[in-house]
């Protein structure tokens, strides 16, 4: 079992709000395995942000955090003193954001900012640190390294800042990646290289990435494994073939209604909605959380929490009663209820 | 809600003989940048002779990366920013010389950031009347029996007349700015970015309501995005630029099966659909933009050009119009091969 790198077991985030108590992750359970890229998609306020945040013990002092089981290379995550959660995340997790305008500090260098968590983590001579540096700067993709160094954030664009916070996540050599949206804010053609990137640097130096994202067509080119997020809960996950080759919770199908996909989607039609909005996860919610907006829903549906039940195949699994007996339907039947 | 009902019949496409509603000219927007304290301002050519023409009804896309100047480009055919040079008509009259509020009659904008671009301090009803109030001539229960209309019509529920934007959701949002947009029935619509800022089953929501809206009312669209599926899906024709300047026009199916400029062949193999196991796209172009202050000389794309050849840093690529549309490629010019290869 050396290959697991991220174990995350029953992962329950709240958070108290003025009317009482917002369940933002209720029992989310994935792991990543050496050389895989995991891919959380949902839409916005389904929590995948705060997992990530749970993750790295980022998150806001406010907010509680329980799990079965949190574990890195087999270290807890959880209920580990801050010295110590520091030192894990400085050397054995790197992270990437969205924005890296904001994550980088504008008042100190690129070379500083790289530097750091080797000094501090690792507290190797700057000349050392100063060389890694440069290597990782150049295997990013950045010309001119020694000079960059000596440049501060707002001196670059978009795509070299990004570049520079992959670099950076990269400094220690860690065994997981943690990237949160992170070619949300970049153009497309910068976002394909940056994916592109990405999954080279995760091949060559082989770790574990998690990516975070609500763009389905990066999940489908990058992912290993896809953890799709509805309302807190995970609401169908497996390989990438399955989920977007067969996908079995009616808000993944509808999901993927949603997106034009140029020669497929036809000009001047209507696109699949998915009607309705989010529920509020203040408080607790009885049965299936998207009942609310589903096509398919029946009373049994609200009844009593939806297990998250494995189907055939490899770890293919859905959060959906009526999973088996719709998954039988032609995709017709979904257009009309549209 | 009214914008998933059945599919209608399919839309009276804009003839080709259309008249033009929209026309940009050789229209150039130059910037004096500061360069720092003390230090000779520098012009940057924000856009550098456009020529753009959009018949009535038709929807053109607008695609590039940041700061290729679309936005400006789009401010400009919104009258909220007069050209350096050349001229833009609407509707056939010289936009120049036309007082802010009739062009505000004619065309009218979506923006982005729904959570911006709405006063947060104004109710959904007060927003979207505000036009009606700046052309005056209306009273205040005529005001509001067309607000209700107006709302109905992008499927915004009544009650949220009196509600604040900070109440509503993105998507809701976006439905307040267009209906904004359309209460004057402006006869062009300019969209910038309409969905960059919403979840996707919202903005399929917005993309359903925005074709519907075409069709009932007859309108034109000028759609800017950066999202190639959402152009592709939307618009009869599709524009492309790159640095100032409009690099490729063609029909949406010639442009998406037939690109010729390589910087269109660079931005359609970036598009990441979600179909697994076709990885992801090397779009094989340099990391580095431009600085539009120090632009390179000859093509504008040459540094980033996997298919440069001999007179490509030297020599500016003309447009060349054939039946494909328009693009602007020495590779297609064989006046520039054959000198090159003599």
């Amino acid at each position: 079992m050396s290959d697991r790198i991220l174990t995350v077991e029953g992962l329950e985030v709240s958070l108290p709000v003025p009317s009482g108590t917002l369940n933002a992750v209720q029992g989310v359970s994935f792991h990543v395995d050496r050389g895989e890229t995991v891919c959380i998609v949902g839409e916005s306020g389904c929590g995948k942000s705060l997992t990530a945040l749970a993750i790295m013990d980022l998150l806001p002092r406010r907010a509680r955090r329980v799990a079965r089981t949190l574990t890195l290379l087999g270290d807890p995550l959880i209920g580990v003193p801050e010295t110590k959660m520091a030192d894990l995340r400085g050397n054995r997790m790197g992270m990437i954001f969205q924005e890296p305008m904001t994550s980088l500090n504008p008042a100190y260098t690129i070379g500083n900012q790289l530097e750091e968590a080797l000094l501090r983590h690792r507290k190797v001579p700057r000349a050392k640190a100063r060389e890694r540096a440069v290597h990782l700067l150049e295997r990013v993709g950045i010309t001119a390294a020694g000079q960059r160094l000596r440049q501060y954030p707002h001196q670059l664009s978009g795509g070299l800042r990004q570049r520079v916070m992959i670099a950076m996540a990269l400094m220690t050599g860690p065994d997981l990646i943690i990237a949160d949206e992170p070619t949300t804010a970049l153009d497309v053609t910068i976002q394909a290289q940056i994916l592109h990137l990405l999954a080279e640097l995760q091949r060559e130096f082989h770790m574990g990435l998690v990516l975070i994202t609500h763009d389905l067509g990066v999940v489908a080119r990058i992912a290993t494994r896809v953890v799709v997020m509805y309302a807190g809960q995970v609401v169908e996950t497996g390989t990438a073939a399955e989920v977007f080759g067969a996908p079995r919770h009616p808000y993944t199908r509808g999901l993927l209604d949603c997106i034009p996909i140029p020669g497929k989607t036809k000009r001047g039609e209507h696109l699949g909605t998915i009607p309705g909005m989010v529920p509020s996860l203040v408080g607790q919610m009885e049965g299936c959380h998207f009942a609310g907006r589903c096509n398919y829903v029946i009373d049994e549906c609200r009844a009593a929490p939806i297990p998250l039940v494995s189907a055939p195949g490899r770890g293919h699994a859905v959060r959906c009663i009526r999973a088996d007996e719709l998954s039988r339907q032609p995709a017709a039947a979904e257009e009309g209820a549209a | 809600m009214s914008t998933t009902t059945a599919m209608r019949p399919e839309p009276k496409t804009a003839t080709l003989s259309a008249p033009p509603m929209l026309e940009a000219i050789d229209v150039t927007r130059m910037f004096m940048v500061s360069q720092g304290f003390m230090r000779a301002k520098k012009p940057l050519h924000a856009v550098n002779g456009v020529n753009l023409s959009i018949r009535q009804g038709e929807v053109v896309g607008l695609v590039g990366e940041s700061g290729c100047g679309k936005t400006t480009l789009a401010r400009m055919l919104l009258g909220l920013m007069p050209p350096s040079s050349g001229s833009l008509k609407i509707d056939g009259q010289p936009l120049t010389g036309m007082r802010r509020r009739d062009v505000a009659r004619l065309v009218q904008p979506v923006f982005q950031d729904p959570y911006s671009s709405l006063n947060p301090r104004k109710s959904v009803g007060s927003i979207i009347g505000l036009p009606l109030r700046v052309q005056g001539g209306v009273g205040s229960e005529e005001e509001k029996k067309r607000v209700h209309e107006m709302m109905e019509l992008v499927g915004l529920a009544r009650r949220l007349f009196d509600n604040y934007p900070s109440q509503l959701s993105g998507g809701q949002r976006q439905r307040v700015a267009i209906a904004r947009a359309l209460i004057n029935r402006p006869r062009m619509v300019i969209c910038d970015e309409p969905t960059s800022a919403l979840d996707v089953s919202v903005q399929s929501q917005i993309l359903n309501l925005l074709q519907d809206l075409r069709r009932d009312l007859g309108l034109t669209y000028l759609l800017i995005s950066h999202n190639l599926a959402v152009v592709e899906h939307m618009a009869d024709r599709v524009a492309v630029m790159y640095l100032g300047r409009i690099v490729e026009q063609t029909d949406t199916d010639t442009l998406f099966r037939n690109p010729r400029h390589p910087y269109t062949e660079a931005l359609l193999k970036s598009v990441l659909t979600p179909e697994p196991g076709l990885g992801v796209p090397d779009t094989q172009l340099g990391a580095t933009y431009p600085n539009p202050l120090d632009m390179p000389t000859g093509c504008r794309f040459h540094p980033r050009c996997a298919r440069r050849f001999g007179p490509c840093d030297r020599i500016v690529p003309r447009p060349l119009t054939s039946a494909a549309g328009m693009v602007e490629c020495h590779l297609y010019d064989d006046d520039v091969k054959k000198d090159a290869a003599a």
